[in-house]
């Protein structure tokens, strides 16, 4: 099943994540310092960052495992192939049929299995505070993902990603409050599952309130510019994620020319630009939450899920 | 057939052995491997039996008039692979972990009976060899929970255990006495084919859910369960938690899919009800939990929910004549026993490896025990990433189909199920998540770190028989995880007997061994390719790093903000670790309540903080009735010291009373 062209769309799909993320990381960055009328450092400082920490030697507490220093690659395969399986630009990547949206869940959990055991590795205070409350958190996120899977599957009788975009792409789907319920779910996920204000905070480095960074506070060199990489893959994951699911429009189906093929990626490439700024816009006009209000903050999203998944076990026509 | 018995029979003389040489190092090594050779002798024969005819023996043994029937169909043959897999690997383990025994003569010579017995269950074929093999095994695993029963909280254990089997295999007693009818047809044929009316099947499954449920640990009835686990030598543990639990869930499947047959559908709602409860609340017990066996114990109990949730579903399905969904959920829960059975014996032996190596079971004493252990740290790394269903391991492959079955529900027609299986899928995404955190702990505290206490910091690896066992186990996690769809097919002959044939479509022919429950364009999921890309792309990538860029690594102290502290009692411990999640569900679930008292300015004394969980099923349930009992045998106290003449008037009017009673129902 695997033909040629296939693979170069499977591949091409695979570099141009890798090779956008760290723009979109970029782009929010620079949006929300503009917002706050500041000038902000340019949209490709995370390049050069990541290229700065990878040029740099590796400090390693002393006392920390194997597991430390090998949790960093782990982590960013793990989100990568996830990444691998979101159709961007095209419907029908080749090998889309090895995991479907649950076992894509399924490899974001156990990046972050991986990392918050990362935390806890070296044993101090800080690395435990960031696990143990990324794992809270992520209870609540990854019950609200699946059940927005489970609407999102229902309605289009599969759980394949490439399914439900060729689902959503049909002519009539049409408006639907489950569909609507699990968009304002997703976007929470997105929000929490992505360390965004006002769960957490990416810019933040004090103690009350960082969990994510937390969690991460012993890596340096190559070590942290691959989890900085894998954060910022996370995020591109979770937009094209909603673009493919609730915009599947300009995506190129299989079979068809360059030309199909390079209208997909410039429009995939607005996607990421609109969910880039619309995230900056959103992150600047509301507070960062007191940890133990993101419980409500997520609750919110599964139930809202929840009732997605009822109303569509309910009555096939919501 | 003769194979098995003969294994069985060897399992019985080595009880002989162990009672006469249990003390010996000799003679319990002989024991450990004569039970490993037997268990290992079934497996081998089981594993073929699965799609082999069912066959039947009578032997002159037991009840007169109806003998000792015994028989293997394909559901037995799978049960009796997964018990003498458990069992084989807990054997070999055994040969070095026993030699930390401090009372071996207590262990050795019941180790083997435990077997036999849940081997007998599997066998049955009547009611009195499956309540007889029942019994054997609570007795015999009572006598190993006792091993230690010098320690209180062991007697204690020992004491609600014992009270909780007898009350399961009386309820069992009674669903097999309805089964049997007034006509006494006690062997299993004669119940399948009887139809009972609506009212005595729904009976029997009201007790069949008490009696196998006790034993299993569905909630309410999973109180015995962690205490009674922990308490045993861990390859006791493993074998109590991975396997006996198993032999439960052979009884439930036994008489509600194949003795009862039938079933509306709102028993589905039953089931799942009970079931969802069991696996979210015994997740977040074992969160709660600081003692790693005891964690491990309460997180059986979710496992168990896990599977009886594929069990309803099927109910569900079955009940409505949508014979591949059910065969789809039946298949999920079956899978998913076999590896439960897989990878929580061997946290189990991981436990026992860090109990033998370190004397510690509390997750606040250890810690770094990578550093020491580095095989089991590894293998232990992999059961947890299995039991947290996380792919490309095993355990996610069977919630996979889990969750493929419960998006199938939108086909129920009736409103109840359409309903209560939404509300179960939140509930199984819910208790995955928490599964995640819970096993975060469990590793991370106990494995990850600093050492806590010089039992820890001076840890040595374990001996060799249990490294053997710990790894076979984790490199079966990882195949069952990335070839499932040669599992999923072995197992559908069972699935076919208890459906009345339906099955899933043939998965070895799938493409890339992928696994495809019903449909390409509906789910597809390859672990072996998911795993094959983790590791490629993290090599890969990994490579190029250090080609290109930069290889160099510098040791230097912990930053920690600038404020790195060398006392290891500033690490994150098992209790702050769960805080979060205690604040988030514990309130609800456990009444859990914090009190920080904190000194006033000036005064010296320490700040004290104090955490009180509460089990509310404890507190609601069995203390009321454990109270009721008090006060009735205080009352019935004084009919100890009547004289022989008001016993007698007792005796007379008991019977006056019973042929009166006699009288009145036979009109």
């Amino acid at each position: 099943m695997a033909t040629l062209g296939g693979l170069v769309v499977q591949g091409g799909q695979m570099l141009l994540v890798l090779l956008i993320a760290p723009l979109l990381t970029g782009l929010v960055r620079r949006v929300k310092a503009m917002l706050l009328r500041r000038r902000g450092p340019s949209v490709f400082q995370p390049y050069r960052d990541i290229a700065r920490l990878l040029r740099k030697e590796a400090i390693v507490a002393e006392g920390a495992s194997w597991l430390f220093r090998v949790a960093p690659y782990l982590v960013f395969a793990s989100i990568w192939v996830a990444a691998a399986m979101v159709p961007t630009f095209a419907t029908g990547l080749v090998f889309s049929w090895a995991a479907d949206l649950i076992a894509i869940v399924g490899l974001l959990a156990t990046a972050r299995f991986f990392l918050a055991l990362a935390g806890l590795d070296v044993g101090t205070s800080f690395g435990g505070i960031g696990s143990s409350r990324d794992m809270m958190i992520a209870t609540l996120a990854e019950s609200a993902m699946i059940m927005i899977v489970f609407t999102l599957s229902l309605l289009a009788g599969s759980t394949q990603l490439s399914s439900i975009a060729t689902y959503m792409l049909a002519a009539d789907v049409g408006l639907r409050v489950s569909l609507a319920l699990a968009l304002f779910g997703l976007v929470m996920v997105t929000i929490a599952e992505n360390a965004r204000i006002p769960v957490d905070n990416p810019a933040t480095h004090l103690e009350l309130t960082m969990v994510h960074e937390a969690m991460v506070l012993e890596y340096s060199g190559r070590h942290l510019a691959m989890i900085e990489l894998a954060a910022s893959l996370k995020l591109t994951l979770y937009v094209a994620l909603i673009g493919c699911l609730f915009a599947p429009w300009g995506m190129a189906t299989a079979g068809e020319g360059i030309a199909a093929y390079a209208l997909g990626v410039a429009i995939f490439l607005v996607k990421l630009c609109v969910g880039g700024v619309l995230l900056a816009v959103f992150e600047t006009s509301i507070a960062k939450m007191r940890v133990f209000r993101v419980p409500e903050f997520l609750g919110a999203a599964l139930m809202l899920a929840l009732l997605a998944v009822t109303l569509l076990f309910v009555s096939r026509s919501f | 057939m003769t194979i098995v018995l003969l294994a069985v029979l060897v399992l019985l003389i080595a009880v002989v052995i162990g009672v006469a040489g249990g003390r010996t190092r000799a003679g319990a090594v002989v024991v450990y491997m004569l039970s490993a050779l037997a268990a290992a002798a079934i497996l081998v024969v089981a594993f073929a039996r699965v799609a082999a005819a069912p066959e039947t023996i009578v032997l002159p043994l037991g009840i007169p008039w109806l003998g000792l029937r015994l028989r293997i169909d394909a559901l037995a043959a799978f049960f009796l692979v997964v018990v003498n897999l458990g069992a084989a690997a807990a054997s070999v383990y055994a040969i070095g972990y026993g030699q930390h025994e401090r009372a071996p003569h207590r262990v050795v010579p019941f180790y083997p009976a435990f077997l036999a017995g849940m081997n007998l269950v599997l066998l049955a074929d009547d009611a009195f060899a499956f309540l007889f093999g029942w019994e054997f095994m609570s007795l015999a695993s009572w006598a190993l929970v006792m091993a230690y029963h010098r320690d209180g909280a062991n007697r204690h254990a020992g004491y609600v255990y014992l009270v909780m089997a007898s009350f399961g295999t009386l309820s069992l007693l009674l669903a097999f006495g309805l089964l049997a009818g007034a006509g006494g047809g006690y062997g299993f044929d004669a119940m399948r084919t009887a139809r009972e009316p609506a009212g005595i099947a729904f009976l029997v499954l009201v007790l069949a859910l008490l009696g196998a449920g006790s034993k299993a640990g569905l909630v309410p009835l999973h109180v015995w369960l962690p205490l009674a686990h922990p308490a045993a030598p861990s390859h006791v543990s493993a074998l109590m938690s991975g396997v006996m639990t198993k032999v439960a869930v052979y009884g439930f499947i036994r008489i509600m899919f194949d003795l009862v047959g039938h079933a509306p559908w709102w028993w589905g709602i039953i089931v799942l009800v009970i079931a969802a409860a069991t696996a979210v609340l015994g997740v977040l017990y074992a969160l709660m939990q600081h003692d790693l066996k005891r964690l491990l114990a309460y997180h059986t109990v979710e496992n168990i929910g896990i599977i009886f949730i594929g069990l309803g579903l099927a109910l569900a399905f079955g009940a409505n004549g949508m014979g591949e969904a059910a065969a789809l959920a039946l298949t999920a829960g079956l899978f998913h026993v076999f590896n439960h059975a897989v990878f929580k014996s061997l946290l189990f032996f991981g436990a026992g490896a860090v109990l033998a190596a370190t004397g510690a079971r509390d997750m606040e004493h250890l810690g770094g025990l990578i550093h020491r252990m580095p095989t089991t740290a590894l293998a232990f790394l992999v059961g947890c990433i299995a039991i947290s269903a996380l792919p490309p391991l095993n355990g996610f492959a069977s919630e996979w189909l889990l969750f493929q079955a419960i998006v199938l529900g939108t086909g129920l027609p009736q409103w109840g199920l359409k309903f209560v299986v939404p509300a179960v899928g939140a509930t199984l995404a819910l208790s995955a998540a928490l599964a995640a955190a819970c096993f975060v702990k469990a590793f991370g505290i106990t494995f990850l770190g600093r050492p806590r206490t010089p039992g820890a910091a001076s840890a040595r690896e374990v001996d060799p028989f249990s490294r053997g066992s710990i790894i076979a186990f984790a490199l079966l996690c990882v195949a069952a995880g990335t070839l499932p769809g040669l599992a999923v097919d072995w197992i559908q002959p069972v699935v076919g007997s208890l459906l009345d044939g339906a099955v899933l479509r043939d998965q070895a022919d799938m493409a890339w061994l992928t696994l495809v429950p019903v449909d390409w364009d509906r789910s597809s999921y390859n672990g072996l390719i998911v795993l094959v890309f983790v590791l490629v792309s993290a090599l890969v990538v990994a490579a190029a790093i250090h080609r290109f860029a930069s290889r160099r690594l510098r040791r230097s102290p912990p930053w920690d903000c600038g404020f790195p502290d060398a006392d290891p009692a500033t690490q994150y411990t098992a209790g702050s670790f769960a805080q979060p999640i205690r604040r988030v569900y514990g309130t609800l679930a456990f009444a859990a309540r914090e009190t920080v008292d904190m000194p006033r300015p000036g005064d010296t004394r320490a700040a004290r903080f104090t955490v009180r969980i509460r089990d509310l099923v404890w507190e609601w349930l069995y203390a009321p009735i454990a109270a009721a009992v008090e006060r009735a045998a205080d009352a019935l106290n004084q009919l100890q010291f009547l004289t022989i003449r008001r016993y007698l008037t007792f005796v007379f009017a008991s019977l006056v009373v019973l042929l009166l009673v006699l009288a009145l129902w036979r009109p």
